[in-house]
Protein backbone atom coordinates (compact mmCIF):
# COMPACT_ATOMS: atom_id res chain seq x y z
CA UNK A 1 0.00 0.00 0.00
CA UNK A 2 2.33 2.55 1.37
CA UNK A 3 5.94 3.12 0.00
CA UNK A 4 7.30 0.99 3.04
CA UNK A 5 5.34 -1.59 1.71
CA UNK A 6 6.76 -1.46 -1.65
CA UNK A 7 10.45 -1.36 -0.77
CA UNK A 8 10.80 -2.97 2.06
CA UNK A 9 8.00 -5.53 2.00
CA UNK A 10 7.42 -7.27 -1.39
CA UNK A 11 11.12 -8.10 -1.84
CA UNK A 12 11.34 -10.04 1.40
CA UNK A 13 7.72 -11.94 0.50
CA UNK A 14 9.23 -12.84 -3.24
CA UNK A 15 12.64 -13.82 -1.39
CA UNK A 16 10.50 -16.29 0.75
CA UNK A 17 9.41 -18.15 -2.73
CA UNK A 18 12.33 -17.81 -4.64
CA UNK A 19 15.26 -19.41 -1.74
CA UNK A 20 13.42 -22.32 -1.45
CA UNK A 21 13.36 -22.88 -4.76
CA UNK A 22 16.79 -22.05 -5.83
CA UNK A 23 17.75 -24.33 -2.76
CA UNK A 24 15.84 -27.07 -4.55
CA UNK A 25 17.75 -26.64 -8.02
CA UNK A 26 21.07 -26.78 -6.55
CA UNK A 27 19.94 -29.66 -3.91
CA UNK A 28 18.31 -31.65 -7.34
CA UNK A 29 21.75 -30.63 -9.43
CA UNK A 30 24.01 -31.83 -6.54
CA UNK A 31 21.78 -34.83 -6.41
CA UNK A 32 22.31 -35.64 -10.06
CA UNK A 33 25.78 -34.94 -10.38
CA UNK A 34 26.99 -37.47 -7.81
CA UNK A 35 25.50 -40.31 -8.40
CA UNK A 36 26.50 -40.00 -11.91
CA UNK A 37 30.05 -39.10 -10.95
CA UNK A 38 30.12 -41.46 -8.30
CA UNK A 39 28.19 -43.66 -10.64
CA UNK A 40 25.75 -45.26 -8.37
CA UNK A 41 23.62 -48.01 -9.59
CA UNK A 42 20.01 -46.91 -10.30
CA UNK A 43 18.64 -49.55 -8.13
CA UNK A 44 20.10 -47.95 -5.08
CA UNK A 45 19.68 -44.09 -5.78
CA UNK A 46 18.35 -43.13 -9.07
CA UNK A 47 19.62 -39.16 -10.76
CA UNK A 48 16.07 -37.22 -10.42
CA UNK A 49 16.28 -37.13 -14.12
CA UNK A 50 15.43 -40.58 -14.31
CA UNK A 51 13.11 -39.75 -11.87
CA UNK A 52 11.68 -37.59 -13.82
CA UNK A 53 11.54 -39.51 -16.44
CA UNK A 54 9.45 -42.93 -14.74
CA UNK A 55 6.90 -40.24 -14.01
CA UNK A 56 6.28 -39.55 -17.28
CA UNK A 57 6.41 -42.98 -18.63
CA UNK A 58 3.84 -44.43 -16.10
CA UNK A 59 2.07 -41.24 -15.89
CA UNK A 60 -1.62 -42.94 -16.30
CA UNK A 61 -0.77 -45.63 -13.94
CA UNK A 62 0.17 -42.98 -11.29
CA UNK A 63 -2.14 -40.60 -11.72
CA UNK A 64 -4.70 -43.11 -11.50
CA UNK A 65 -3.18 -44.42 -7.73
CA UNK A 66 -3.02 -40.87 -7.06
CA UNK A 67 -6.59 -40.17 -7.31
CA UNK A 68 -7.20 -43.50 -5.21
CA UNK A 69 -4.83 -42.40 -2.22
CA UNK A 70 -6.51 -38.79 -2.58
CA UNK A 71 -9.90 -40.59 -2.66
CA UNK A 72 -9.38 -42.53 0.34
CA UNK A 73 -7.92 -39.47 2.64
CA UNK A 74 -10.37 -37.28 1.31
CA UNK A 75 -12.70 -39.38 2.63
CA UNK A 76 -11.44 -40.18 5.58
CA UNK A 77 -10.64 -36.41 6.68
CA UNK A 78 -14.18 -35.63 5.85
CA UNK A 79 -15.40 -38.72 8.30
CA UNK A 80 -13.15 -37.50 10.90
CA UNK A 81 -14.22 -34.11 10.81
CA UNK A 82 -17.94 -35.11 11.31
CA UNK A 83 -17.38 -37.64 14.16
CA UNK A 84 -14.52 -35.66 15.55
CA UNK A 85 -17.09 -32.14 15.73
CA UNK A 86 -19.99 -34.38 16.49
CA UNK A 87 -17.92 -36.00 19.45
CA UNK A 88 -16.69 -32.79 20.94
CA UNK A 89 -20.26 -31.41 21.35
CA UNK A 90 -21.66 -34.71 22.97
CA UNK A 91 -18.87 -34.07 24.97
CA UNK A 92 -19.31 -30.62 26.19
CA UNK A 93 -23.11 -30.93 26.34
CA UNK A 94 -22.83 -33.88 28.54
CA UNK A 95 -20.21 -34.77 31.46
CA UNK A 96 -21.27 -38.04 31.66
CA UNK A 97 -20.59 -38.58 27.46
CA UNK A 98 -16.94 -37.13 28.13
CA UNK A 99 -16.33 -39.23 31.40
CA UNK A 100 -17.36 -42.38 29.20
CA UNK A 101 -16.71 -42.41 26.21
CA UNK A 102 -13.08 -39.89 26.09
CA UNK A 103 -10.62 -42.76 27.63
CA UNK A 104 -11.82 -44.77 24.51
CA UNK A 105 -11.36 -42.20 22.58
CA UNK A 106 -7.34 -42.09 23.64
CA UNK A 107 -6.81 -45.79 23.95
CA UNK A 108 -7.41 -46.05 19.95
CA UNK A 109 -5.45 -42.91 19.35
CA UNK A 110 -2.37 -44.33 21.17
CA UNK A 111 -2.74 -47.77 19.53
CA UNK A 112 -0.38 -48.18 16.80
CA UNK A 113 -2.57 -48.39 13.11
CA UNK A 114 0.00 -51.06 11.50
CA UNK A 115 -1.69 -53.30 14.52
CA UNK A 116 -5.33 -53.04 14.34
CA UNK A 117 -4.96 -52.93 10.55
CA UNK A 118 -5.03 -56.54 10.57
CA UNK A 119 -8.52 -56.94 12.24
CA UNK A 120 -9.94 -54.52 10.21
CA UNK A 121 -9.36 -55.74 7.38
CA UNK A 122 -10.40 -59.20 8.27
CA UNK A 123 -13.51 -58.00 9.59
CA UNK A 124 -14.46 -55.61 7.17
CA UNK A 125 -13.95 -58.34 4.86
CA UNK A 126 -10.47 -58.85 1.98
CA UNK A 127 -13.06 -57.89 -0.40
CA UNK A 128 -13.66 -54.47 0.51
CA UNK A 129 -10.10 -52.91 0.70
CA UNK A 130 -11.21 -49.53 0.20
CA UNK A 131 -13.59 -49.59 3.04
CA UNK A 132 -11.29 -50.97 5.42
CA UNK A 133 -8.66 -48.27 3.72
CA UNK A 134 -11.36 -45.67 4.90
CA UNK A 135 -12.07 -46.69 8.64
CA UNK A 136 -8.32 -47.23 9.10
CA UNK A 137 -7.45 -43.66 8.06
CA UNK A 138 -10.52 -42.33 10.10
CA UNK A 139 -9.20 -43.24 12.80
CA UNK A 140 -5.56 -41.90 12.54
CA UNK A 141 -7.49 -38.44 11.63
CA UNK A 142 -9.86 -38.77 14.04
CA UNK A 143 -8.12 -37.79 17.32
CA UNK A 144 -6.94 -34.50 16.72
CA UNK A 145 -10.31 -32.90 15.56
CA UNK A 146 -12.16 -34.28 18.73
CA UNK A 147 -9.94 -33.22 20.98
CA UNK A 148 -9.27 -29.34 19.63
CA UNK A 149 -12.76 -28.90 19.05
CA UNK A 150 -13.71 -30.29 22.66
CA UNK A 151 -10.98 -27.93 24.04
CA UNK A 152 -11.95 -24.89 22.01
CA UNK A 153 -15.84 -25.35 22.83
CA UNK A 154 -14.73 -25.25 26.69
CA UNK A 155 -12.36 -22.01 26.19
CA UNK A 156 -15.21 -20.08 25.69
CA UNK A 157 -15.05 -16.72 27.98
CA UNK A 158 -16.48 -17.21 30.94
CA UNK A 159 -18.18 -13.59 31.10
CA UNK A 160 -19.57 -14.47 27.19
CA UNK A 161 -21.30 -17.60 28.96
CA UNK A 162 -22.60 -15.47 31.74
CA UNK A 163 -24.28 -13.02 29.16
CA UNK A 164 -25.88 -15.98 27.55
CA UNK A 165 -27.19 -17.01 30.82
CA UNK A 166 -28.51 -14.13 31.51
CA UNK A 167 -30.34 -13.48 28.55
CA UNK A 168 -31.60 -17.29 28.84
CA UNK A 169 -30.03 -18.55 26.17
CA UNK A 170 -31.13 -22.32 25.13
CA UNK A 171 -28.20 -25.32 24.87
CA UNK A 172 -28.61 -24.78 21.04
CA UNK A 173 -27.97 -21.17 21.16
CA UNK A 174 -24.72 -21.34 23.48
CA UNK A 175 -23.70 -23.85 20.83
CA UNK A 176 -24.32 -21.85 17.61
CA UNK A 177 -23.58 -18.30 18.73
CA UNK A 178 -21.33 -19.06 21.57
CA UNK A 179 -19.50 -22.06 21.43
CA UNK A 180 -19.06 -23.24 17.71
CA UNK A 181 -17.76 -20.13 16.88
CA UNK A 182 -15.01 -20.47 19.98
CA UNK A 183 -13.80 -23.63 18.99
CA UNK A 184 -13.38 -22.55 15.18
CA UNK A 185 -9.43 -21.54 14.96
CA UNK A 186 -8.79 -25.01 17.24
CA UNK A 187 -11.21 -26.97 14.56
CA UNK A 188 -9.36 -25.47 12.46
CA UNK A 189 -5.85 -26.02 13.80
CA UNK A 190 -6.70 -30.08 14.35
CA UNK A 191 -7.88 -29.97 10.63
CA UNK A 192 -4.43 -29.40 9.59
CA UNK A 193 -3.12 -31.98 11.17
CA UNK A 194 -5.46 -34.10 10.32
CA UNK A 195 -5.44 -33.43 6.80
CA UNK A 196 -1.70 -34.83 7.41
CA UNK A 197 -2.48 -37.83 9.02
CA UNK A 198 -5.31 -38.99 6.68
CA UNK A 199 -2.57 -39.14 4.21
CA UNK A 200 -0.69 -41.32 6.30
CA UNK A 201 -3.29 -43.61 7.43
CA UNK A 202 -4.52 -44.12 4.27
CA UNK A 203 -1.00 -45.28 2.98
CA UNK A 204 0.06 -47.11 5.97
CA UNK A 205 -3.13 -49.13 5.55
CA UNK A 206 -2.22 -49.76 2.00
CA UNK A 207 1.12 -51.09 3.37
CA UNK A 208 -0.20 -53.26 5.43
CA UNK A 209 -3.22 -54.39 3.06
CA UNK A 210 -0.31 -55.90 0.73
CA UNK A 211 -1.51 -58.17 -1.86
CA UNK A 212 -3.12 -57.11 -5.52
CA UNK A 213 -6.60 -55.07 -4.53
CA UNK A 214 -4.94 -52.21 -3.37
CA UNK A 215 -4.56 -49.66 -6.09
CA UNK A 216 -3.18 -46.45 -4.36
CA UNK A 217 0.13 -45.06 -4.46
CA UNK A 218 1.55 -47.19 -1.54
CA UNK A 219 0.79 -49.89 -3.74
CA UNK A 220 2.67 -48.42 -6.27
CA UNK A 221 5.71 -48.15 -4.24
CA UNK A 222 5.44 -51.55 -2.90
CA UNK A 223 5.31 -52.87 -6.23
CA UNK A 224 8.07 -50.99 -7.90
CA UNK A 225 9.97 -51.83 -4.82
CA UNK A 226 8.87 -55.84 -5.55
CA UNK A 227 10.39 -55.34 -9.10
CA UNK A 228 13.27 -53.37 -8.58
CA UNK A 229 11.86 -50.34 -10.38
CA UNK A 230 13.96 -48.01 -7.74
CA UNK A 231 12.67 -44.69 -10.37
CA UNK A 232 8.84 -45.30 -10.56
CA UNK A 233 9.14 -45.72 -6.20
CA UNK A 234 10.61 -42.72 -6.32
CA UNK A 235 8.06 -41.02 -8.79
CA UNK A 236 5.36 -42.63 -6.18
CA UNK A 237 6.87 -41.13 -3.09
CA UNK A 238 7.23 -37.95 -4.99
CA UNK A 239 3.71 -37.63 -6.00
CA UNK A 240 2.74 -38.41 -2.26
CA UNK A 241 4.57 -35.47 -0.77
CA UNK A 242 3.24 -33.21 -3.84
CA UNK A 243 -0.65 -34.65 -2.03
CA UNK A 244 0.55 -33.93 1.37
CA UNK A 245 1.88 -30.75 0.36
CA UNK A 246 -1.40 -29.76 -1.41
CA UNK A 247 -3.82 -30.96 1.58
CA UNK A 248 -1.75 -28.99 4.30
CA UNK A 249 -1.59 -25.61 1.83
CA UNK A 250 -5.16 -26.04 1.36
CA UNK A 251 -6.21 -26.15 4.80
CA UNK A 252 -4.20 -23.17 5.94
CA UNK A 253 -5.69 -21.59 2.91
CA UNK A 254 -9.06 -22.15 4.60
CA UNK A 255 -8.06 -21.31 7.85
CA UNK A 256 -7.01 -18.15 6.70
CA UNK A 257 -9.81 -17.52 5.04
CA UNK A 258 -12.22 -18.57 7.57
CA UNK A 259 -10.33 -16.49 10.20
CA UNK A 260 -9.44 -13.47 8.59
CA UNK A 261 -11.46 -11.25 9.77
CA UNK A 262 -10.91 -11.85 13.90
CA UNK A 263 -9.02 -14.01 14.61
CA UNK A 264 -5.37 -12.78 15.81
CA UNK A 265 -3.78 -16.05 14.24
CA UNK A 266 -4.68 -14.32 10.84
CA UNK A 267 -4.66 -10.99 11.06
CA UNK A 268 -1.85 -9.03 10.20
CA UNK A 269 -0.15 -7.51 12.54
CA UNK A 270 0.35 -3.56 12.34
CA UNK A 271 1.29 -2.36 15.72
CA UNK B 1 -38.47 -15.68 48.92
CA UNK B 2 -42.16 -16.76 50.33
CA UNK B 3 -41.21 -15.78 53.61
CA UNK B 4 -40.52 -11.88 51.90
CA UNK B 5 -43.72 -12.08 51.31
CA UNK B 6 -45.80 -13.28 54.13
CA UNK B 7 -43.16 -11.23 56.22
CA UNK B 8 -44.53 -7.61 54.51
CA UNK B 9 -47.81 -7.72 53.35
CA UNK B 10 -49.31 -4.95 55.14
CA UNK B 11 -46.41 -2.31 54.66
CA UNK B 12 -46.85 -3.32 51.08
CA UNK B 13 -50.28 -2.47 51.10
CA UNK B 14 -50.05 0.61 52.51
CA UNK B 15 -47.09 2.22 50.87
CA UNK B 16 -46.69 -0.35 47.99
CA UNK B 17 -44.13 2.66 46.47
CA UNK B 18 -41.78 2.54 49.21
CA UNK B 19 -41.12 -1.32 48.26
CA UNK B 20 -37.75 -1.73 47.04
CA UNK B 21 -37.45 -3.06 43.68
CA UNK B 22 -34.64 -5.43 44.45
CA UNK B 23 -34.04 -6.47 48.20
CA UNK B 24 -29.94 -7.51 49.30
CA UNK B 25 -30.57 -9.08 52.63
CA UNK B 26 -27.54 -10.22 54.40
CA UNK B 27 -25.49 -11.46 52.05
CA UNK B 28 -22.12 -13.04 52.19
CA UNK B 29 -20.25 -14.93 49.45
CA UNK B 30 -16.87 -17.17 49.65
CA UNK B 31 -15.32 -18.24 46.76
CA UNK B 32 -14.46 -21.90 46.37
CA UNK B 33 -11.21 -21.13 46.59
CA UNK B 34 -11.79 -19.76 50.49
CA UNK B 35 -11.71 -16.31 49.27
CA UNK B 36 -14.51 -14.13 51.41
CA UNK B 37 -15.80 -11.36 49.26
CA UNK B 38 -18.25 -10.55 50.67
CA UNK B 39 -19.58 -10.44 54.14
CA UNK B 40 -23.14 -9.16 55.47
CA UNK B 41 -24.18 -6.98 52.83
CA UNK B 42 -27.82 -5.56 53.21
CA UNK B 43 -28.88 -3.20 50.22
CA UNK B 44 -32.33 -2.17 49.17
CA UNK B 45 -32.52 -0.43 45.87
CA UNK B 46 -35.71 1.42 44.80
CA UNK B 47 -37.26 2.02 41.78
CA UNK B 48 -36.26 4.38 39.43
CA UNK B 49 -33.08 5.57 41.41
CA UNK B 50 -29.40 5.87 40.38
CA UNK B 51 -27.29 3.92 42.82
CA UNK B 52 -23.76 3.78 42.63
CA UNK B 53 -21.69 1.31 44.55
CA UNK B 54 -18.43 2.98 45.44
CA UNK B 55 -15.77 0.83 47.38
CA UNK B 56 -11.46 0.31 47.13
CA UNK B 57 -10.67 -2.31 44.26
CA UNK B 58 -10.64 -6.04 44.98
CA UNK B 59 -14.05 -5.49 47.85
CA UNK B 60 -16.56 -7.11 45.88
CA UNK B 61 -18.56 -4.43 44.25
CA UNK B 62 -18.19 -7.07 40.80
CA UNK B 63 -19.27 -10.16 42.90
CA UNK B 64 -22.57 -7.99 44.13
CA UNK B 65 -23.41 -6.74 41.15
CA UNK B 66 -23.14 -10.79 39.41
CA UNK B 67 -25.35 -12.02 42.11
CA UNK B 68 -27.78 -8.95 42.12
CA UNK B 69 -28.20 -10.53 37.97
CA UNK B 70 -28.62 -13.91 38.69
CA UNK B 71 -24.94 -14.84 38.04
CA UNK B 72 -23.61 -17.08 40.75
CA UNK B 73 -25.43 -17.72 44.14
CA UNK B 74 -24.64 -16.25 47.39
CA UNK B 75 -22.88 -18.27 49.99
CA UNK B 76 -25.70 -16.98 52.50
CA UNK B 77 -27.99 -14.65 52.58
CA UNK B 78 -30.97 -14.11 49.77
CA UNK B 79 -31.69 -11.32 47.16
CA UNK B 80 -34.92 -11.09 46.40
CA UNK B 81 -37.05 -9.04 43.80
CA UNK B 82 -39.99 -7.82 45.35
CA UNK B 83 -42.28 -6.94 42.60
CA UNK B 84 -40.96 -8.80 39.93
CA UNK B 85 -42.74 -12.30 38.95
CA UNK B 86 -41.50 -15.40 39.59
CA UNK B 87 -41.02 -18.17 36.81
CA UNK B 88 -41.47 -21.80 37.85
CA UNK B 89 -37.58 -22.11 38.17
CA UNK B 90 -38.03 -19.57 40.73
CA UNK B 91 -36.26 -17.19 38.67
CA UNK B 92 -37.11 -13.62 39.19
CA UNK B 93 -38.44 -11.60 36.07
CA UNK B 94 -35.17 -9.09 36.36
CA UNK B 95 -35.88 -7.54 32.68
CA UNK B 96 -32.20 -6.19 33.04
CA UNK B 97 -28.88 -5.04 30.94
CA UNK B 98 -25.33 -5.82 32.26
CA UNK B 99 -22.53 -3.96 31.77
CA UNK B 100 -19.37 -6.38 32.53
CA UNK B 101 -16.21 -4.48 33.45
CA UNK B 102 -14.64 -5.89 30.20
CA UNK B 103 -15.58 -5.38 27.16
CA UNK B 104 -16.80 -8.91 27.00
CA UNK B 105 -17.70 -9.12 23.19
CA UNK B 106 -17.80 -11.70 20.48
CA UNK B 107 -14.75 -11.40 18.40
CA UNK B 108 -15.76 -13.46 15.76
CA UNK B 109 -18.93 -11.02 15.40
CA UNK B 110 -19.56 -7.36 13.69
CA UNK B 111 -20.90 -4.60 16.31
CA UNK B 112 -23.96 -4.68 14.91
CA UNK B 113 -24.23 -8.20 15.66
CA UNK B 114 -22.95 -7.91 19.11
CA UNK B 115 -25.44 -6.05 19.85
CA UNK B 116 -27.76 -7.84 18.73
CA UNK B 117 -26.94 -10.96 20.53
CA UNK B 118 -29.74 -10.35 23.41
CA UNK B 119 -32.39 -9.83 21.07
CA UNK B 120 -31.57 -12.96 18.61
CA UNK B 121 -31.47 -15.17 22.09
CA UNK B 122 -34.74 -14.21 22.80
CA UNK B 123 -35.98 -15.44 19.16
CA UNK B 124 -36.46 -12.08 17.26
CA UNK B 125 -35.86 -12.40 13.36
CA UNK B 126 -32.86 -10.26 12.02
CA UNK B 127 -35.81 -8.03 10.54
CA UNK B 128 -37.61 -7.69 13.23
CA UNK B 129 -34.46 -6.40 15.57
CA UNK B 130 -32.52 -4.03 12.93
CA UNK B 131 -34.22 -1.06 13.91
CA UNK B 132 -33.73 -1.26 17.84
CA UNK B 133 -30.05 -2.57 17.50
CA UNK B 134 -29.19 0.52 15.05
CA UNK B 135 -31.16 2.67 17.61
CA UNK B 136 -28.80 1.38 19.97
CA UNK B 137 -25.72 1.92 18.38
CA UNK B 138 -26.70 5.32 17.58
CA UNK B 139 -27.00 6.24 21.42
CA UNK B 140 -23.51 5.24 21.98
CA UNK B 141 -22.27 7.10 18.96
CA UNK B 142 -20.97 4.31 16.89
CA UNK B 143 -23.35 4.11 13.63
CA UNK B 144 -20.05 4.29 11.54
CA UNK B 145 -18.72 0.99 13.24
CA UNK B 146 -21.41 -0.85 13.12
CA UNK B 147 -19.81 -3.23 10.46
CA UNK B 148 -16.42 -3.43 12.31
CA UNK B 149 -15.16 -6.36 14.21
CA UNK B 150 -13.68 -5.91 17.99
CA UNK B 151 -10.26 -5.89 17.34
CA UNK B 152 -10.54 -2.89 14.84
CA UNK B 153 -11.83 -0.34 17.72
CA UNK B 154 -10.19 1.18 20.50
CA UNK B 155 -10.92 -0.33 24.22
CA UNK B 156 -13.59 2.89 24.60
CA UNK B 157 -15.41 2.23 21.48
CA UNK B 158 -15.35 -1.77 22.75
CA UNK B 159 -16.93 -0.34 25.86
CA UNK B 160 -19.24 1.72 24.34
CA UNK B 161 -20.59 -1.16 22.21
CA UNK B 162 -21.18 -3.33 25.22
CA UNK B 163 -23.38 -0.72 26.80
CA UNK B 164 -25.34 -0.30 23.53
CA UNK B 165 -25.95 -4.35 23.99
CA UNK B 166 -27.43 -3.83 27.60
CA UNK B 167 -29.39 -0.84 25.79
CA UNK B 168 -30.94 -2.74 23.22
CA UNK B 169 -32.73 -5.00 25.07
CA UNK B 170 -34.97 -1.78 26.27
CA UNK B 171 -33.85 -2.93 30.32
CA UNK B 172 -35.62 -1.89 33.88
CA UNK B 173 -32.92 -2.14 35.55
CA UNK B 174 -29.37 -1.44 34.32
CA UNK B 175 -26.47 -3.13 35.65
CA UNK B 176 -23.28 -1.53 35.04
CA UNK B 177 -20.10 -2.34 36.26
CA UNK B 178 -17.04 0.45 35.58
CA UNK B 179 -18.02 1.71 32.59
CA UNK B 180 -16.17 4.45 32.09
CA UNK B 181 -13.40 3.35 33.78
CA UNK B 182 -11.33 2.83 30.36
CA UNK B 183 -12.38 6.34 28.80
CA UNK B 184 -10.31 9.41 28.56
CA UNK B 185 -12.07 12.23 30.57
CA UNK B 186 -14.28 14.41 27.75
CA UNK B 187 -15.91 11.24 26.73
CA UNK B 188 -16.55 9.80 30.07
CA UNK B 189 -18.36 13.48 30.95
CA UNK B 190 -20.33 12.99 27.87
CA UNK B 191 -21.48 9.84 28.54
CA UNK B 192 -22.43 10.44 31.95
CA UNK B 193 -24.26 13.47 30.84
CA UNK B 194 -25.79 10.81 28.01
CA UNK B 195 -26.61 8.07 30.60
CA UNK B 196 -28.55 10.90 33.05
CA UNK B 197 -30.42 12.09 29.83
CA UNK B 198 -31.43 8.11 29.22
CA UNK B 199 -31.68 7.50 32.81
CA UNK B 200 -34.33 10.39 32.70
CA UNK B 201 -36.49 9.86 29.62
CA UNK B 202 -36.21 5.95 30.40
CA UNK B 203 -36.99 5.47 34.24
CA UNK B 204 -34.38 2.88 34.66
CA UNK B 205 -33.52 1.68 37.73
CA UNK B 206 -29.35 1.65 37.27
CA UNK B 207 -26.75 0.52 39.81
CA UNK B 208 -23.81 1.46 38.82
CA UNK B 209 -20.53 0.39 39.91
CA UNK B 210 -17.37 2.83 39.95
CA UNK B 211 -14.21 3.87 42.12
CA UNK B 212 -14.51 7.24 41.20
CA UNK B 213 -15.69 9.49 43.92
CA UNK B 214 -16.36 12.31 41.70
CA UNK B 215 -18.34 10.18 39.36
CA UNK B 216 -20.59 8.75 41.46
CA UNK B 217 -21.87 12.25 42.96
CA UNK B 218 -22.04 13.69 39.94
CA UNK B 219 -24.73 10.68 38.64
CA UNK B 220 -26.30 9.34 42.01
CA UNK B 221 -29.08 9.99 43.60
CA UNK B 222 -27.24 7.56 46.74
CA UNK B 223 -24.01 6.23 47.28
CA UNK B 224 -23.46 3.04 48.90
CA UNK B 225 -19.46 3.01 50.32
CA UNK B 226 -18.14 -0.49 50.57
CA UNK B 227 -15.59 -1.33 52.91
CA UNK B 228 -12.32 -3.22 52.19
CA UNK B 229 -12.55 -6.48 51.44
CA UNK B 230 -14.33 -8.90 52.81
CA UNK B 231 -16.63 -5.85 51.59
CA UNK B 232 -20.08 -4.39 53.58
CA UNK B 233 -21.92 -1.94 53.24
CA UNK B 234 -20.23 0.76 55.33
CA UNK B 235 -22.27 3.77 54.68
CA UNK B 236 -24.98 5.21 52.29
CA UNK B 237 -24.95 8.47 50.93
CA UNK B 238 -27.82 10.40 49.63
CA UNK B 239 -26.82 12.89 47.13
CA UNK B 240 -29.80 15.71 46.99
CA UNK B 241 -28.97 17.14 44.29
CA UNK B 242 -31.65 18.28 41.68
CA UNK B 243 -31.45 16.48 38.53
CA UNK B 244 -30.73 17.37 35.79
CA UNK B 245 -27.10 17.50 36.27
CA UNK B 246 -25.07 19.60 34.02
CA UNK B 247 -21.67 20.81 33.92
CA UNK B 248 -22.81 23.38 35.67
CA UNK B 249 -23.22 21.57 38.70
CA UNK B 250 -19.82 19.86 38.11
CA UNK B 251 -18.23 23.06 39.18
CA UNK B 252 -20.62 23.92 42.01
CA UNK B 253 -19.54 24.32 45.47
CA UNK B 254 -22.31 21.62 46.62
CA UNK B 255 -20.91 19.26 44.13
CA UNK B 256 -17.70 19.84 45.91
CA UNK B 257 -19.31 19.89 49.48
CA UNK B 258 -20.43 16.40 48.04
CA UNK B 259 -17.12 14.98 46.75
CA UNK B 260 -15.75 15.79 49.87
CA UNK B 261 -17.99 14.03 52.81
CA UNK B 262 -17.86 10.99 50.32
CA UNK B 263 -13.89 10.84 49.92
CA UNK B 264 -14.01 11.20 53.88
CA UNK B 265 -15.74 7.92 54.14
CA UNK B 266 -14.35 6.20 51.55
CA UNK B 267 -10.76 6.89 53.22
CA UNK B 268 -12.41 4.97 56.07
CA UNK B 269 -13.74 2.04 53.86
CA UNK B 270 -9.82 1.51 52.71
CA UNK B 271 -7.50 -1.82 54.64
CA UNK B 272 -5.75 0.20 57.38
CA UNK B 273 -2.10 0.74 56.64
CA UNK B 274 -2.73 1.11 53.31
CA UNK B 275 -2.42 4.54 51.70
CA UNK B 276 -4.88 3.62 48.91
N1 LIG C 1 -13.80 -16.39 40.58
C1 LIG C 1 -13.17 -16.02 41.71
N2 LIG C 1 -12.56 -16.96 42.46
C2 LIG C 1 -11.94 -16.60 43.60
N3 LIG C 1 -11.89 -15.37 44.09
C3 LIG C 1 -12.47 -14.40 43.39
C4 LIG C 1 -13.15 -14.67 42.15
N4 LIG C 1 -13.64 -13.51 41.68
C5 LIG C 1 -13.28 -12.57 42.57
N5 LIG C 1 -12.59 -13.09 43.59
C6 LIG C 1 -12.07 -12.37 44.76
O1 LIG C 1 -13.15 -11.73 45.39
C7 LIG C 1 -12.81 -10.42 45.75
C8 LIG C 1 -13.78 -9.44 45.19
O2 LIG C 1 -13.67 -9.45 43.79
P1 LIG C 1 -14.50 -8.45 42.87
O3 LIG C 1 -14.13 -8.72 41.47
O4 LIG C 1 -15.92 -8.55 43.23
O5 LIG C 1 -13.89 -7.04 43.33
P2 LIG C 1 -14.23 -5.58 42.81
O6 LIG C 1 -14.71 -4.80 43.99
O7 LIG C 1 -15.11 -5.62 41.64
O8 LIG C 1 -12.78 -5.05 42.42
P3 LIG C 1 -12.36 -4.05 41.24
O9 LIG C 1 -12.77 -2.68 41.64
O10 LIG C 1 -10.89 -4.18 41.20
O11 LIG C 1 -13.03 -4.52 40.00
C9 LIG C 1 -11.39 -10.18 45.28
O12 LIG C 1 -10.54 -10.20 46.41
C10 LIG C 1 -11.07 -11.33 44.37
O13 LIG C 1 -9.76 -11.78 44.62
MG1 LIG D 1 -14.84 -5.28 39.66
Amino acid sequence: MSVTGVTGDSPSRAWRIVIPILLGILFLGLWEFLVRWLQIPKFVLPPPSMIVDALTEDYGTLIASLWNTLKITGMAFVVAVVLGVTGAILFTQSRLFEMSLFPYAVVLQVTPIVSIAPFILIWVGLDHIERALLILATIVAFFPILSNTTLGMKSVDHNLLNLFDLYHASRWQRLRYLQLPSAMPYLLGGMKISGGLALIGAVVAEFVAGSGTGTGLAWRIIESSNRLNIPRMFAALVLLSVLGVMIFFGLSALETMLLRKWHESAVGREN
Amino acid sequence: MEGAVIAEPAKAAIAPSTRPLIRVKAIAKTYQNGTLALSDVDLAVRDGEFLSLLGPSGCGKSTLLRMIAGLGAPTSGIIDWPQANYDVRGEPDRHLGFVFQEPTLMPWATVFDNVAMPLTLTGMRRSELTGRVDEAIAMVGLEKFAKHYPRELSGGMKMRVSIARALVVRPRVLLMDEPFAALDEITRFKLNNDLLTLWQTQRWTVIFVTHSVYESVYLSNRIAVMSARPGRILTELKIDAPYPRTEAFRTSTVYNEFCRVTSAELKRAMPAGEDH
